[in-house]
């Protein structure tokens, strides 16, 4: 995904918007209601303050190409409450989604455990006598790759928060509101999009 | 100095110019009606909120100012729902007001309580719950701003009946308006009108697309500025009819579904299209993939997100048309394309003969007829209210807009209802005019106890009920696509001309063509509204007409019988 992206866009099946809204009642229906009705598909979408008073965070990612992304963008704009649409798809940045796994363990199968999450750098962040919780920061697939070996040890629950999403480098966009958006034949009036200062490839792995 | 809200809600109206509002009273609303008579504002009282919804509507259209439509909690805003659909549509700016139960009640399933912004979510530009007093002044004066500007929408305030009880201070007019996240001036980049430029210099076979973003932007003369410099012919949308004179050589005529074959052929055959202030709405490109693929395309738009939304478009200028036009009108270099001209004038070719007017007169009176005849006994100079369906489409093509602004209809949501009470907005907005509705006999059924609203306010409208016993568009289509199996489309219709009388409207009967001029110059000098209820061909069909899904030039033409004849001579 878009955590290893080079900067060039091309199509794409997930896209990853970063959606600045005004902190008011009933702005996360107005966004989830306009993906329903325009028939956007949300993969994960996530939401939480920013240090700016008033103003509230979203990640959104999206199944679509990058016109449907640019449609999609042209539409959140249409949301008075909206502040800033920035799809970070292609552009250098980092993704993180948190997940909690709740596994079955055994005594006997402790250092097991203990071990594959070493190696993932997950924590355990509770011991019960037949159970542990793990807690795992990174990438989708990192995260996969984890589930993929907890599974013989038997889930028992498991919640993901999503993805958030963050340029590298040390530009963030505007929330200016004099900031005039119109770009709709693909041209980006906003941040220049080869901004390349943390690094492109960057070392999202384990 | 402290007030209740009910009375901050009026002033605020006041202090923006409100002069009229339309609706309904009820429980939760009924504050805001006990203040309304202390404030020189003129309440319509509807007899069906979607009347109150469709006049506001009718209003804002036929002024250029924000309409009003005000009705309670429950039922009352329920029942507007379809109007805010149709202003929603054809972007216009109204303000709805609902009451809504005590701010302590919401979300307790009390008596007429309804989740209203959630209803109107996806219908409305913007909408609010505003549940304490001070917010009232400040959420009004940021509605009908959000309403008017950019790209005109509907927005509802949903207000608690404790919130209008309540008392709270709020000067009208004393804080600016501050929404940091709305964008209604964008504009395009430099180089993207460069690049418009270019095309349209380079054009051979340019077309311009005109919508009522050109009649909104009240941008006319530039566009006329603009078709006559460059000399590209313009064919217009349902909505745009009116933005350039009927009878001007460069205006082709309505486009689309039901437009003129020649409209649509030029369409077909052009190399660039230029369109201006319109959507690209399924009823005028016919098939996507099939439209227009000649053509490179230029789309100027106040709203980004109808750039690129169901035709792709090679320059998108994201800004106000008015402002648009007048940088293309002095940037472009006059035009010579006489020879695109000549082959549009030559795409005319049979469609005189297979005109409506041409057909003989047998006897029988021809909807088509009676809008003709209507014409040119108005001069053409009427306002005309459209309801939606057959008759609408005979008015785009034979009621000829030489005026903007004259033509009021509902396009987008196609709401059979919309034409009596939103021709009572139009008339509220422009007592000056000579107000006609053409309406179907389906349509008038539906909305037809607004009649006694125009005879309680006083009104004079003029209906024109195009009765042919059918519900016309739908017969078409079963007559064309269902192998003429009529479904639930014969009415048994009531005696029209008893029921106009009883609320109180002169009303008569015309069955032959030879007596349309004479009712309509009667209707005039009637001093109250009437009904005249024309008797028309039943299964008369609107062409020509592009199916629905087909290409934009497979047209079904109208089988003309002097084309025939001539044939047959052979």
């Amino acid at each position: 995904m878009a955590a290893e992206s080079n900067g060039r866009r091309s199509a794409s099946r997930l896209q990853a918007l970063v959606v600045y809204v005004e902190d008011r009642p009933g702005v996360l229906t107005r966004v989830a209601s306009l993906f329903r009705r325009r028939s956007f598909n949300i993969a994960s979408l996530t939401v939480g303050h920013t240090d700016q008073p008033g103003v509230s965070r979203m990640t959104i990612v999206m199944e679509g190409d990058d016109a449907d992304a640019l449609r999609c963008e042209a539409n959140l704009y249409r949301l008075v409450n909206v502040l800033r649409v920035e799809n970070v798809t292609h552009l250098p940045s980092v993704q993180r989604d948190l997940a909690l796994v709740k596994v079955r363990c055994p005594a006997s199968a402790r250092s097991d455990l203990l071990q594959v999450c070493d190696v993932f750098r997950a924590r355990v962040i509770d011991v019960s006598p037949e159970a542990m919780i793990v807690e795992i920061t990174g990438t989708e697939d990192k995260i996969e790759g984890l589930l993929d070996v907890l599974r013989p040890f038997g889930i028992i629950e498991m919640v993901r928060t999503g993805s958030v999403a963050m340029t590298r480098g040390a530009e963030a966009p505007s929330v200016d509101p004099h900031f005039v958006h119109a770009t709709v034949s693909g041209v980006d009036s906003g941040q220049p999009d080869q901004q390349e200062t943390g690094g492109q490839g960057g070392t999202d792995v384990l | 100095m402290d007030r209740k809200g009910a009375e901050i809600l009026w002033d605020t109206l006041v202090h923006a110019g409100v002069e009229v509002v339309f609706g309904y009273p009820g429980g939760a609303i009924l504050p805001a009606y006990d203040a309304l008579l202390d404030f020189p504002i003129r309440h319509v009282l509807c007899r069906h909120e979607q009347g109150a919804a469709h006049m506001a509507d009718g209003y804002a259209r036929a002024s250029g100012r924000v309409g009003v439509a005000i009705a309670t909690s429950g039922p009352g805003a329920t029942n507007l729902v379809t109007g805010i659909a149709t202003a929603m549509l054809d972007s216009s700016p109204v303000v709805f007001i609902t009451g809504q139960v005590p701010g302590w009640m919401l979300g307790r399933d009390a008596f007429q309580e309804v989740d209203m912004t959630g209803i109107t979510m996806p219908i409305t530009k913007h909408n609010y719950l505003v549940t304490s007093a001070d917010e009232i002044g400040p959420v009004l004066e940021e509605a009908i701003y959000v309403a008017t500007s950019g790209r005109p929408g509907p927005v509802l305030v949903d207000i608690t009946k404790d919130a209008l009880q309540k008392m709270a201070r709020f000067v009208p007019g004393s804080r600016p308006v501050r929404l940091p996240g709305y964008r209604p001036d964008l504009r395009a980049l430099p180089e993207e009108f460069d690049q418009a430029i270019a095309l349209i210099d380079g054009a051979k076979r340019p077309v311009v697309l005109a919508g009522q973003g050109v009649l909104q932007s009240r941008a006319t003369g530039e566009l006329r500025a603009f078709l006559e410099k460059a000399q590209v012919p313009a064919a217009l949308t349902l909505l745009g009819l009116g933005c350039v004179p009927a009878s001007h050589p460069l205006n082709l005529g309505m486009m689309g579904m039901h437009g003129e074959a020649w409209v649509n052929k030029a369409i077909q055959e052009a190399d660039l299209i230029v369109a201006l202030g319109m959507r690209f709405d399924d009823r005028v490109t016919g098939h996507l993939q099939a439209y227009a693929r000649a053509a490179r395309k230029i789309h100027v738009e106040i709203d980004p997100s109808e750039v690129n939304k169901n035709v792709v478009v090679d320059v998108g200028i994201v800004g106000d048309v008015r402002e648009t036009l007048n940088r293309f009108q002095g940037q472009v270099a006059p035009g010579h394309r006489d020879a695109w001209l000549a082959r549009i004038a030559e795409l005319k070719g049979d469609s005189a003969v297979r005109d409506i007017q041409t057909l003989p007169d047998n006897g029988r009176l021809l909807a088509a007829h009676v809008i003709n005849d209507l014409w040119n006994a108005t001069g053409g100079n009427a306002l005309v209210v459209t309801d939606v369906g057959q008759h609408q489409m005979w008015v785009a093509q034979y009621y000829h807009q030489e005026t903007p602004y004259r033509f009021v209809t509902s396009g987008g949501l196609g709401t059979m209802g919309f034409g009596i009470p939103a021709a009572i907005g139009a008339k509220m907005a422009r007592p000056e005019e000579e107000v006609w509705v053409v309406v179907g006999d389906g349509g008038f059924q539906m909305t037809s106890a607004e009649l006694t609203t125009c005879v309680q306010e006083g009104l004079k409208i003029n209906v024109a009920l195009i009765n042919n016993g059918y519900l016309g568009m739908v017969r078409q289509w079963q007559e064309f696509f269902y192998n003429k199996r009529y479904a639930a489309t014969p009415l048994r219709n009531p005696d029209f001309v008893k029921l106009a009388e009883a609320h109180g409207l002169a009303s008569w009967r015309v069955d032959k063509r030879a007596d349309v001029r004479a009712a309509v110059e009667r209707a005039r000098l009637e001093e109250g509204s009437v009904v005249i209820d024309f008797r028309v061909e039943q299964e008369d069909s609107v062409y020509p007409m592009v199916p629905s899904g087909a290409g934009l030039d497979e047209m079904i033409r109208r089988p003309s019988p002097i084309v025939e004849t001539s044939q047959s001579d052979w």
